[in-house]
């Protein structure tokens, strides 16, 4: 029997359509159809000027648009030579792992209703309100938040920002015991994920996926540490590791994860630099308001950047940055003129729903759940 | 910081372990090379692609097991038109290449890679949905972000940004 899963479930995270080829309750073919998303934002990327190209960066992974954000940056700033002050690289850092926090909490209330504990959605959703209302002190906006620019940082962030941060990566890591109070040692939980779904290492990597579900499978591989960027050399963090493959395996990666960020966050508070938070280039770089009142020259290179763009020089880049998902990374070609002439987003849950079908067939229909939970895909990412 | 000049001469990048690889293969292997803003770029003839690929994953000194990512360039109205784009990365030593392979407008075909990394499958499908150009030997190649029955591909530069309908 050919069943449809979708595109409205509540269970695929998103609109995803997957085919199902069913006997009984056991899945013998799995098929997933995408493509009900799709607002061609690589081609409407090509009609904007650079620096317009990033607040539709953030609707593209809707979940992680800090790092959306940040990987466009770096990559147009590898275009153009531009070196970064270390007090916007600093905050970038840290804003990325708040980015990664507030992504791992929405997957894990949401992974976590689907099999069917429903506290943990309510716990996750109480600490993502607080780093949402932190995102919206420093950049006016809960989730579409556009605060990194070509060049640095929009604006410094406000007095009283990293006093917040301060009390919640003060009370976070109970929360993380919480939840893993209420799932780790859950027998349900594991008899609902322990040895479901599992992935070897070498199909992991054959099928492309990356970030938690390639570590699970026990591929030692996170872009911050091994090809770092941003200033993430200069900190201290453990990246989670697992052999097992299944459900279990990348759940508990994730877990850590959150603790390990909290821990980036912390020492991002601690040794913060001061110093400018845009880069010197003002013909790229919007001035500061006040100079832009009162100077002349200032004032024409706002008025030509707004107006007619920068001009990025001719060449292509591949810029990847660990997304909470995964490998994300922007190709971004561009021919001299003040537009790119292609953006490409590399998502990393397009490669990772590969694996779905090497995860599912031969399972039941329940582990479909978990599975599609365990990959945390978002829909965003992978249509753009 | 002002950005270094770009090097196109093969033999002053024959030491970096793609061009190497593929230079003990096949002398005539590599059509041009590029290194700008610390980024290897190989431009491969397109009968080669597959095996280039192949042979790039097996090398023992700089195994590029992992494909990042696979897409497309048009450059209409210029000849070659398209230009599908490689990236690869070498997990063990993390290293990355860019491999590209031109086609003509009139027929836009390239063997498919899925038989080098399975998974390729998803990425050559989002090539030949918003570009046309084929992949042979793909196990299914059909459109996968815009519907079945839609016409004309819409990431070339003659396909308008606001679209037709």
């Amino acid at each position: 029997m050919i069943l449809n899963m979708g595109p409205q479930h509540p269970s695929t995270h998103g609109v995803l359509r997957v085919i199902l080829e069913i006997d009984g309750e056991n899945v013998v073919r799995i098929m997933p159809d995408i493509g009900y998303l799709h607002t061609g934002i690589e081609k409407t990327c090509e009609a904007k000027f650079y620096q317009q190209v990033v607040p539709l960066t953030d609707r593209i992974d809707y979940l992680c648009p800090l790092t959306n954000n940040l990987c466009y940056c770096l990559a147009v700033e590898k275009l153009l030579g531009l070196e970064i002050p270390p007090k916007a690289q600093w905050l970038r850092v840290l804003l990325n792992e708040l980015t990664r926090i507030n992504s791992h909490l929405v997957w894990l209330g949401t992974h976590a209703l689907d099999i069917g504990a429903m506290t943990v959605f309510l716990y996750c959703f109480r600490e993502r309100e607080e780093i949402l209302k932190m995102f919206e002190m420093v950049s006016g906006q809960r989730m579409m938040t556009s605060y990194f620019r070509v060049g640095g940082i929009a604006l410094e962030p406000p007095l009283g920002f990293f006093d917040r941060v301060r009390d919640f990566a003060g009370y976070f890591p109970e929360k993380v015991d919480e939840y893993e109070n209420l799932l780790t040692g859950n027998p349900i939980w594991l008899m609902r994920t322990k040895g479901v779904a599992t992935m070897t290492a070498e199909d992991a990597l054959a099928l492309g996926a990356t970030g938690p579900t390639l570590r699970g499978s026990g591929v030692d591989i996170d872009l911050r540490r091994d090809m770092p960027y941003s200033s993430y050399e200069k900190f201290q963090f453990k990246v989670p590791l697992s052999q097992d493959g299944d459900v279990f395996a990348r759940y508990m990666c994730r877990v850590q994860e959150l603790r390990e960020s909290i821990g980036i966050v912390r020492q991002a508070l601690d040794g913060m630099p001061e110093g400018p938070i845009k880069a010197d280039a003002p013909g790229v770089v919007l001035p500061d308001r006040e100079k832009m009142k009162t100077q002349m020259e200032a004032l024409i290179y706002h008025f030509k950047i707004i107006t007619e763009g920068f001009a990025v020089p001719a060449g292509e880049v591949y810029q990847a940055v660990e997304s909470p998902r995964g490998e994300m990374g922007y190709y971004v070609v561009s021919d001299g003129t003040a537009k790119p002439y292609r953006v490409h987003m590399r998502s990393a849950c397009f490669a990772n729903l590969q694996t779905l079908a090497k995860m599912c067939e031969g399972r039941l229909i329940a582990d479909v759940v978990a599975a599609i939970g365990s990959i945390d895909i978002v829909l965003g990412e992978i249509d753009r | 910081m002002p950005l270094a000049a770009a090097i196109t001469d093969v033999q002053q990048l024959k030491n970096h372990p793609a061009v190497a690889r593929l230079l003990a293969w096949k002398s005539d292997a590599i059509e041009g090379v590029r290194f700008d803003r610390e980024e290897m770029t190989i431009h491969v003839d397109r009968s080669n692609i597959r095996d280039a690929c192949a042979l790039l994953k097996e090398d023992p000194a700089c195994p590029f097991n992992f494909l990042s990512d696979l897409t497309c360039v048009d450059w209409y109205p210029a000849e070659p038109r398209f230009e599908v784009v490689y990236h690869l990365l070498s997990i063990p030593n993390k290293e990355r290449v860019r491999l590209k392979v031109k086609l003509n407008s009139s027929s836009p075909a390239v063997e498919s890679v899925t038989s080098v990394w399975a998974g390729a499958n998803f990425f050559e499908r989002e090539v030949f949905d918003l570009f046309g150009v084929r992949f042979t030997g793909h196990p299914y190649l059909r459109r996968i972000l815009m519907p079945e029955d839609w016409e004309g591909h819409p990431l070339r530069k003659d396909y308008p940004v606001e679209g037709y309908r």
